[in-house]
């Protein structure tokens, strides 16, 4: 074509309109795989080195408490006579005889109490009790939580507004002192209802203690999630996404449950992780004061309660659960903050 | 601003309600009174004590008597400490809790905002890190933590410090020390992201052009600003002061409210139970609403509703 084409006709290149060549194919071609919201976030997580040294430590402290205790010669209520107060490695003269007569004796690595019990075992046990409260008193704040701030968001106007002021009133109430209160109180009905109701008897081999500290916890920590996921739920359901569905015919449940909740993951995964640490916190203050888990169960908070009274011969029986909660507090707290960089940076302020 | 405080204090006193009637119901679900101890009285004595303290009429009615006397102000005798009325025993040990627990605010201000300040203005320097360390590690301290380990090493080891009781201002330091360490470091971490905030702020570029001094950049456009959170914090602090010298008071031995509070419930003493409850409930109740309110006359910026 060697006619001079007028700037501003629009008339059409008809070469524009050539199939690609090869060469220009290639450049269009997806190299990498499309990184989904996971991976993109479990990569920044891995990055982080702080947050990765945190997770192994919690791992290791899992195992220390919940495999352990099944291999170790002793048990944690088990009293040994004859070898109270030991020192770390200390063996009793009742031990130290079966020594001379060639019987293994496993070592006492950090002691006994004065009732002759291992101190090291009790300290698995303890970290064990410890877990159980952070893990499973923040998965039912999230499930009621969530639950309960989706429900709030999604349908707004005047259901939102009487949901959230329940949520207000529990916010401004003291919760310690509630907590207190309802540890002293419900002990009495939730054992009554173990020995009475057969159906009910797991209550007792999970312990009555635990279990009021777990509905405890759950009734009155829900309250933070479920603001926060009903702030997350007001913005994401004004999104075209919503409509989409709610034009294809989905019902609420639906919605709440496949797009609403699905999109603020990140936020549930953060917030559920950092409730963990304040949780073992609570259940560490409350076991202190002597209203936790029953004895002979150890937690880290009595087992330090008890060393008070010692402090000066045997420091070493309070420096181990101290030791033990503040590494397992601070390990879950690096992790909810690596995790909040990897998956939610705008939560950050 | 009327409708905000309106509406503020309405919850509260809901929530007040909402407490002391909880509390109420949860002291007459446990079963065996008060005067259950180990050595049983005799059903004459039982009965002439219940109907002493009016424990024999029916809930509602104790529940209406035991209202209409605390919204007179008063919390009823103590069931336990012969002689010795409810508001007697929280005037007592909420003198020494409080002194304690102001204390520990102030210190917990006084080293949280200036190095929280500190850290921000050297952010990524080696002070900066020092500081993150040391706030980090501190927020995952329990309060029992610290208290036992400074009375490992000041009063056992070095033998500088006394160990139980308030009498004389050395007896504060080890208490108020343990009892400010975990907000301190909370604020700590709170003013410097907050500071970084500020200092990223379009003003304070403009102050700095404009050739102002570092003093007052610093004093009168960053740190104003920048504190606003750690006031909001200050409602939250005095919760966790209160109910964190619970343990205090129990490892030092200080005959505070918290431990008025503990030993209550260990003897179920029902009225002090709820006197106490009621009354700490109170006072964190309104110490939130006023530091709220004040939060939003200090900041112009905030819209009220």
């Amino acid at each position: 074509m060697t006619e001079k084409k007028n700037p501003f006709s629009f008339q059409l290149d008809a070469s524009d309109f050539l199939p690609a060549d090869k060469e220009e194919k290639q450049g269009l071609v997806v190299m990498r795989q499309s990184v989904s919201f996971w991976r993109d976030g479990l990569r920044r997580f891995r990055k982080n080195k702080i947050a990765m040294v945190s997770l192994v430590v919690i791992i290791l402290i899992m195992i220390f408490a919940f495999v352990m205790p099944s291999f170790y010669p002793y048990s944690y209520e088990q009293q040994i006579r004859g070898s109270e107060n030991l020192a770390p490695m200390e063996y009793s003269a009742e031990e130290l005889a079966l020594i001379e007569q060639g019987i293994d004796v496993f070592p006492h690595i950090l002691g006994t109490d004065s009732l002759g019990r291992d101190t090291m075992v009790r300290l698995m046990m303890g970290s064990r009790i410890s877990l159980l409260v952070g893990i499973v008193a923040s998965i039912l704040v999230l499930l009621i939580g969530s639950i309960y701030g989706s429900v709030a968001g999604y349908f707004g106007g005047k259901v939102d507004m009487i949901m959230m002021r329940l949520v207000d009133i529990i916010y401004t109430v003291p919760d310690i002192l509630i907590i207190i209160l309802l540890m002293v109180t419900l002990k009495y009905p939730l054992q009554n209802l173990a020995d009475t109701v057969p159906a009910f008897s797991w209550i007792n081999t999970i312990g009555v203690g635990l279990i009021c500290i777990f509905i405890v916890f759950a009734l009155l920590y829900w309250v933070g999630m479920a603001r926060i996921v009903r702030s997350q739920i007001l913005t994401l359901k004004e999104q075209e996404f919503v409509t989409a569905a709610k034009a294809l015919g989905a019902g609420h449940g639906r919605i709440i449950r496949k797009h609403l909740l699905t999109n603020c993951m990140g936020t549930l995964i953060v917030t559920t992780t950092l409730q963990i640490p304040s949780s073992i916190f609570t259940e560490s203050f409350l076991s202190f004061i002597g209203i936790g888990v029953a004895a002979p169960m150890p937690s880290l908070g009595s087992m330090a309660a008890q060393a008070i009274g010692g402090i000066t011969s045997y420091p070493y029986r309070l420096l181990a659960p101290a030791i033990m909660i503040s590494l397992i507090i601070l390990s879950f707290n690096l992790i909810g903050d690596g995790l909040r960089d990897a998956f939610d940076p705008k939560l950050k302020n | 601003m009327a409708n905000y405080v309106i509406k503020r204090v309405l919850l509260a006193i809901v929530t007040l309600w909402l407490v002391a009637t909880i509390t109420f119901a949860l002291m007459n679900m446990v079963p065996g009174g008060p005067f259950l101890a180990e050595k049983a009285p005799s059903e004459a004595t039982l009965k002439a004590l219940n109907e002493k303290y009016g424990l024999d009429q029916p809930l509602i009615v104790q529940y209406k008597n035991y209202m209409g006397k605390v919204l007179k102000g008063d919390m009823g005798p103590s069931l336990k400490q012969r002689g010795r009325t409810v508001n007697q025993i929280i005037a007592n040990g909420f003198k020494v809790s409080a002194r304690l627990g102001g204390l520990s605010v102030l210190l917990a201000i006084l080293i949280g905002v200036p190095l929280g300040s500190v850290a921000a203005l050297n952010r990524g320097k080696w002070i900066d890190n020092v500081i993150i360390v040391i706030s980090t590690c501190g927020i995952a301290v329990p309060s029992f933590v610290v208290s036992t380990v400074l009375m490992m090493i000041f009063s056992v080891k070095l033998d500088l410090l006394p160990t139980y009781g308030l009498s004389s201002p050395l007896h504060y330091i080890m208490p108020v020390m343990a009892l400010s360490f975990y907000p301190s470091s909370y604020i700590t971490r709170l003013m410097r992201s907050s500071m970084l905030e500020v200092l990223g702020q379009d003003y304070m570029r403009t102050a700095n052009a404009k050739g102002l001094s570092r003093f007052k950049m610093l004093f009168k456009h960053a740190l104003r600003n920048a504190i606003l959170p750690v006031v909001t914090y200050l409602g939250p602090l005095l919760a966790y002061t209160l109910t964190g010298s619970f343990v205090i008071e129990k490892i030092f031995t200080i005959p505070g409210l918290g431990n008025d509070f503990i030993s209550s419930i260990v003897n179920r003493d029902y009225m002090l139970i709820m006197g106490t409850t009621i009354f700490l409930a109170a006072l964190i109740i309104v110490m939130n609403l006023l530091v709220d309110i004040a939060y939003k006359l200090i900041d112009p910026r905030i819209k009220l509703k």
